[in-house]
Formats: structure tokens, sequence, C-alpha cells
């Protein structure tokens, strides 16, 4: 989908994604000529039907994970089903160690062990392509949101 | 009235939504391009031996030398990791891509039974309103092939076998991300029942221009345990009829055997273990007729 300004007749880019809860994604555009802005609200079941693409609205920041449709969205996975590595998806994009936190550590260890090692692999690349040092809680919200991390 | 420009005469902003879609096929084109050939075993009809076929095809290959993958279609019914003796281990992962499991003669396999919770977990999906999954369900499982296919280091392969669930829906799916196999095969049983559902897929495999395509008579007859003697299992002997309409040949006639099913069943095909057996002496004929079309696929 594109949108349109009706001002301008020009494609509106998108500037911002955002998880507010319940399910609903919120995506906003603005106009690059005029400024104006307009938030897209997509309820539970129209945020399902595009992430069963394996696709983002407003495309991606950091590269796809492998098997990351089926990781994200499997109900009962093995919880042992994979040993990860910390390597970057990707590797061009490294600019030095990134560390965590305890209280990143202590929540990431609340995420599903099926998942656990491919959603840290996210956060680390997310932080890495952006000269982060170090993960918090804080950079973990602000990630998921940018990212649209919906249930990670 | 406000006249509009369609879709494709507004300026792209880099953001859209076929563009990732388009990655999505860079990424499986690329993952593909170290498989030599690509052969997809299908049918149109449920309980016809698909993955016993699959197990025991890709073990015979492998025996013979090649380098061969086994990828288990069915991610509601998987059963060819088990097929394969694939371990339920931790897969190693990185950020480019998931290892294989390992199986017997050295196959490499992926199946949803390696990710799923428990022997018996049924493939659930998380999901906001379990009362729509219906929606998109079957857009989640055809993404979890696509990502079978684009996101498992399988390496260099001489071939991978992609082991189809029934239904003519699914290879039709399958043919849309493999346009160009280097061949199908579609598994039948002599029965009525079985004729008229791989007659559907039959059709659709013609219609797609497929390069090879062959039919996989399975339970072919009764092998006696004792002597080898080969009975009629089914009285209709459709296959023949499926044959000779079709216009699709025969390449194995595989008598049931089951003792063949059991050590099947088990991670241990047969061809393997005892390979001058009626059904698995069809299936290395098969496994050499499937290498001999290497020759001419590109490296």
């Amino acid at each position: 989908m594109k949108f349109l300004c009706l001002a301008c007749d020009q494609a509106m880019e998108f500037a911002e994604r955002q998880l507010p809860g319940d399910g609903t994604l919120a995506a906003v555009f603005g106009c690059p000529t005029c400024g104006r802005e307009i938030a897209m609200l997509a309820n539970p079941m129209e945020t399902q039907l595009v992430s069963s693409l394996g696709i983002k609205v407003g495309g991606r920041e950091v590269p796809e994970q492998p098997l990351e449709l089926v990781r994200s969205s499997l109900a009962e996975g093995r919880p042992d089903a994979f040993l990860d590595d910390s390597a970057p998806a990707n590797p061009s994009a490294v600019q030095g160690p990134v560390t965590w936190s305890d209280d990143a550590v202590q929540r990431l260890s609340h995420v599903p062990t099926f998942v656990r090692g491919m959603v840290k692999r996210i956060y680390t690349d997310y932080a890495r392509e952006r000269g982060i040092e170090r993960i918090t809680p804080e950079i973990m919200d602000t990630a998921r949101t940018d990212l649209g991390l919906e249930g990670m | 009235m406000r006249r509009f420009r369609t879709y494709n005469q507004v300026e792209e902003t880099g953001q859209e939504l076929p563009a990732q879609v388009a990655a999505q096929q860079e990424r499986l084109k690329d993952r593909l391009a170290s498989v030599r050939s690509i052969w997809l075993v299908g049918s149109g009809k449920g309980g016809v031996g698909k993955s016993a076929v699959t197990a025991n095809l890709a073990a015979a290959l492998a025996a013979r030398s090649f380098s061969v993958g086994g990828l288990d279609g069915d991610v509601n019914g998987p059963s060819l990791a088990r097929m394969l003796g694939a371990e339920r281990g931790p897969l190693r992962s990185d950020g480019v891509g998931v290892a294989p499991a390992a199986g017997v003669a050295g196959t490499r396999v992926m199946s949803m039974d390696l990710l799923l919770g428990s022997a018996d977990a049924p493939l659930r999906w998380r999901e906001p309103d379990a009362a729509a999954g219906f929606i998109w369900q079957s857009t989640l499982e055809a993404g979890a092939v696509r990502e079978f296919l684009s996101d498992v280091a399988w390496g260099t392969l001489d071939i991978l076998l992609i082991d189809l669930p029934p239904g003519t829906d699914k290879l039709s799916r399958a043919l849309q991300l493999i346009p160009e196999p280097a061949g199908v095969l579609l598994v039948t049983t002599p029965s009525e029942a079985a004729r008229a559902a791989v007659a559907r897929s039959a059709r659709l495999v013609r219609e797609a221009g497929v390069r090879r395509a062959g039919l996989i008579v399975n339970m072919a007859g009764h092998a006696c345990s004792s002597c080898g003697h080969v009975d009629a299992l089914f009285a209709a002997a459709a296959d023949h009829r499926l044959v000779q309409e079709s216009g699709m040949e025969a390449w194995a006639r595989i008598p049931f055997h089951a003792g063949f099913a059991t050590a099947t069943d088990a991670g241990r095909p047969p061809v393997l273990d005892d390979p001058n057996g009626p059904a698995a002496a069809a299936l290395l004929a098969l496994a050499d007729r499937v290498a001999s079309t290497l020759d001419t696929e590109p490296l």
C-alpha cells in the first residue's frame, strides 16, 4: 500500500512504527513536501496478516533472521531446538562489541528459549547498526518499537 | 470527481511490501544456487507413501555418494526427519542460516518435526484471534516452507528432495516457489481413489511444463515375506489407467512389504540394509534413474 498526500499529489514516506498495545500496529507516514503526517492503525488481525507474509510495514531496520517467521510465530516450539551463535546477520554492520546490562539480560531471560537466541541477535544487530555499545531495557524498548517486534 | 493515479504510477518510497517479497525471493534464489537439482515428491492423495518413498530415495542416492538434502514440506504431519533417522537435537543457527539435521547416510534434513515442542505437539501458531486463524494459517505454512528452503544452510547439494503434503494446492504452491524443478514424482497406488486424486496433480504438472515427471506406483502388489511372490493388493489396478490417461510414465512400481514399512518408520530406510528386498530394489532402480538425470543439470 502507498499513502498519497492529496494536497501535494506525492507519495508519503514511512516515518515511525509503534506497537501501542492489544496487537495494534501504528505506522506514521509523512509527506516529504508539506510535512503533513498521518498514522495508519492496523487492528490485530491486519497486523497478523502482514506479519504472516514475513514482511514489515515500513520496511526492515535489520536483516531478516534465519527462520524468523517460523521462530516468531510457532506457539509450541521445542525449547532446545536451536543453538544460536551470536554472529550478526549482516557482518558489514559490525562496528564493535556490544554488551548487555544485567537488567537487559534479566529481561531477555523471560523470552522463550525457542526464540531467545534469535531475539538476542536482532537486538545486537540493532545496537551495532546504530553504534550503541550497551543494551539496556530502554534500548530494548526502543528497538522493539522501531523493529515492530510484536511479542518479542 | 478526483482522478487518482494507479499504485504503480505513484513513485516508490523504498519501503513497499513488494520490495520485501522480492528480497525474500532473492534470498531463496541465492540459497538454492548451490543446489544442483530439486525434485518434488507429491501426490494429491494422502496415505500413499510419499514420505517413505522420499526417505528411501534420499538414502539410496546418498548411499551412491551423492550429497542429498531432504526437506519435509508437510509442516502439519511431518515424518521425514524420523524416517531419515535425524535426531531432534539442537540445530546450530547463526545470522545467515540454520544448519540442517544429520540423517542416515549423510543426508541433510529439515522438518517441522525437529522444531515442535514434543512428539505429539500439533502445529499451532501464535495468533491474536484463533477463531480467525483460517485467514492466515495457510500463509504461515507456506512461509515456513519458504524459510526451510531459503534459510537452511543446505550447502552444496547434488539433489534436494522435497516431500510435499497431500493436496494439489500444495504442489501448485511448491511450483511457485520452485518454478523449474529438475523433476516431479507423483506417488500413487493402484486404487481407484488414488487414481482420481493423482490425476489432478498429473494435469497440474503437465500444464506447468515440468521437465521430468514420473509416477511412482506404491503398494503395487504385496510381496510375500517368505518367498517374495507378489500378489495384487488392489483389484482395481487403476495405476495402468492413470499412466494411460495422464501420459506420465511409471518410473517405479514398489510392492508392499511389512518389514519395509516398519524399518522406514524406525528411521532405517531398507534401501541401506536390505537392498535386495523387492521394495528396496525398485527404489534403488528409481534412484539410479533420478541420478542419471544429473548429467544434464548445471553445476
